[in-house]
């Protein structure tokens, strides 16, 4: 039963959602409210399972001395900071507004450490076009040139090396062709591709075909 | 002469590092202003937002967190400037949870109010941070925007605010009071009610679910502002009408902000851009240079061998 009472219920739930969207009357509409709030539900209790889950692994990591058993008690310390903190320590509803405790913590210590990682990618792109970005083969010349291009028509410095040019030919208006009809084509083409594989995978998961996600084999 | 090319496919990587945060950091002090032509997709959603009437609603969903802020809160803040300006209301929702405290970081920030309180008709009504001024407009918590907060669920929150808005954000975040007792949510019952959809997204849950939801079940009309990464992937749904237009990464921002007026972050920084992308333009180049001129003496000794 372990294994049959979710396949019934991703059962129910799916048809329901799908007759749904193209019957969107009672009971129907009922049916998928009632869905969509219990989604929303497990969701939240899904938040707290994420928390105390990652509470156990950092425990046992600290316990065990595993390797880099040291970040394990920094997330365990800025966890509880935060929480209690966010909790007891902020005018609790009010804990979002400007001079909280929490809020100071998100502005001076979340905040910039999580711009500081998004930041460091510029400087691995930087590095990584020096060393790998190389016009090996006819492909790779292509994906180069496209990149010089909309990497130059994406700024002011674009038009500014090809302002003797007739407009159509400046970077920044061939920059557009390529993200206005290369880049949608891929795209497209892309989206198309992985919309057929969601179909597909969800029938096979609402018919009860695909149980993966259930666990074992 | 292959010596050189050869040490200068070697350097050292903090060299390149220095070198691109040098790019980066000087162009900030100098304050060089460069000018910014506007692209299509961002006068399409200037033009949108022109076509609302005073008075109109916009649904905002914040859905980024302080790792893209320097691309989207730029956006943000120029948006509500021009809200409050235009006199549109504007009603803040997350599907992130950071998303909802950056916006009212961006409130913050372009608040110019110095005042505690104001006085209408003899009678004090807001205080503090419920008032926000911008170039001399004033909007009001409540009256003219509302933070409403994060809701977790992703796109099953667009599908949910679909049928009942109020059932998906019961309450606003800074007072827990039912949002039906705010006047900025009279009349709206469900996610059809709002004029436009404002959507800041930095990935998933995103502007593809926005699309996907609110766009082709429910029939709102959405815009939105992107990071420069995921830009790309909405395109798609320019072409087909779907999107009423978008801004991409920092240079969308830099548009937005001069259509509107109001030259800030977004501008200062597209110089900062434009610099890191001719180092990564030269190093590019360096080092096709080296890789070949270093391929070729290999090959030659090969050929000697």
């Amino acid at each position: 039963m372990r294994r049959e009472i979710p396949l019934i219920l991703t059962g129910i739930v799916g048809i329901t959602f799908f007759i749904q969207f193209f019957v969107p009357h009672s009971p129907m509409r009922e049916l998928s409210e009632t869905f969509s709030d219990w989604y929303s539900i497990i969701s939240a209790f899904a938040i707290w399972l994420g928390a105390l889950n990652l509470m156990k692994i950092s425990f046992e990591k600290v316990y065990k001395k595993d390797k880099d058993w040291f970040f394990a008690i920094t997330t365990i310390v800025t966890f509880f900071l935060i929480l209690i903190v966010g909790l007891f320590f902020s005018g609790g509803r009010q804990y979002l507004e400007q001079g909280s405790g929490f809020d100071w913590l998100y502005r001076n210590i979340y905040s910039p450490l999580s711009a500081t990682m998004f930041a460091l990618l510029a400087f691995f792109v930087a590095s990584a076009s020096y060393r790998a970005f190389r016009a090996r083969n006819a492909q790779a010349t292509v994906l180069l040139l496209a990149a010089f291009i909309v990497m130059a028509g994406r700024t002011p410095f674009g038009d500014w090396i090809t302002i003797y040019l007739p407009e159509g030919w400046r970077l920044s208006n061939l920059s557009n062709i390529i993200m206005n009809y290369f880049n949608v084509a891929g795209q497209r083409a892309i989206m198309i591709g992985i919309s057929l594989g969601v179909v597909s995978t969800s029938l096979r998961i609402i018919l009860g075909i695909e149980r993966s996600h259930l666990g074992g084999e | 002469m292959n010596k050189f090319w050869e040490r200068l496919l070697a350097i050292d990587r903090r060299i390149i590092f220095v070198v691109i945060f040098l790019a980066l950091s000087v162009p900030i002090f100098l304050q060089i202003g460069l000018p910014i032509p506007v692209t299509s997709e961002v006068q399409i959603l200037y033009d949108a937002l022109e076509d609302l009437s005073r008075g109109s609603r916009i649904l905002v969903s914040c859905d980024f967190d302080p790792g893209s802020e320097p691309e989207l809160q730029p956006m943000t803040e120029a948006a509500f400037k021009y809200f409050i300006e235009n006199d549109l209301k504007f009603v803040i929702i997350g599907l992130w949870p950071q998303g909802p405290i950056q916006a009212n970081r961006a409130i913050e920030d372009i608040n110019e109010s110095e005042d505690d309180f104001i006085v209408e008709n003899g009678d004090t009504l807001y205080f503090g941070e419920d008032i926000v001024v911008v170039s001399g407009d004033t909007a009001r918590y409540g009256i003219d925007f509302i933070n409403l907060g994060f809701q977790v669920g992703q796109e099953l929150v667009i599908q949910r605010m679909g049928t009942s808005f109020e059932a998906t954000f019961p309450t606003d975040k800074r007072f827990g009071l039912s949002q039906k007792e705010f006047p900025i949510m009279d009349g709206i019952y469900r996610l059809a009610d709002f004029d436009f959809v404002f959507n800041l997204s930095a990935g998933y849950p995103g502007t593809t679910e926005w699309v996907q939801f609110a766009v082709d079940r429910f029939h709102v009309p959405v815009g939105a502002g992107n990071t420069a990464v995921q830009a790309p992937l909405a395109y798609p749904y320019l072409d087909t009408g779907q999107l009423s237009g978008i801004l991409g990464g920092m240079k969308g921002g830099a548009e937005f902000e001069r259509l509107v007026g109001h030259k800030a972050r977004a501008t200062l920084f597209m110089t900062s851009q434009t610099m890191a992308h001719i180092f990564v333009m030269l190093f590019i180049v360096v080092g096709n240079l080296a890789f070949f001129a270093t391929m070729r003496k290999s090959d030659k000794q090969g050929l000697k061998r």
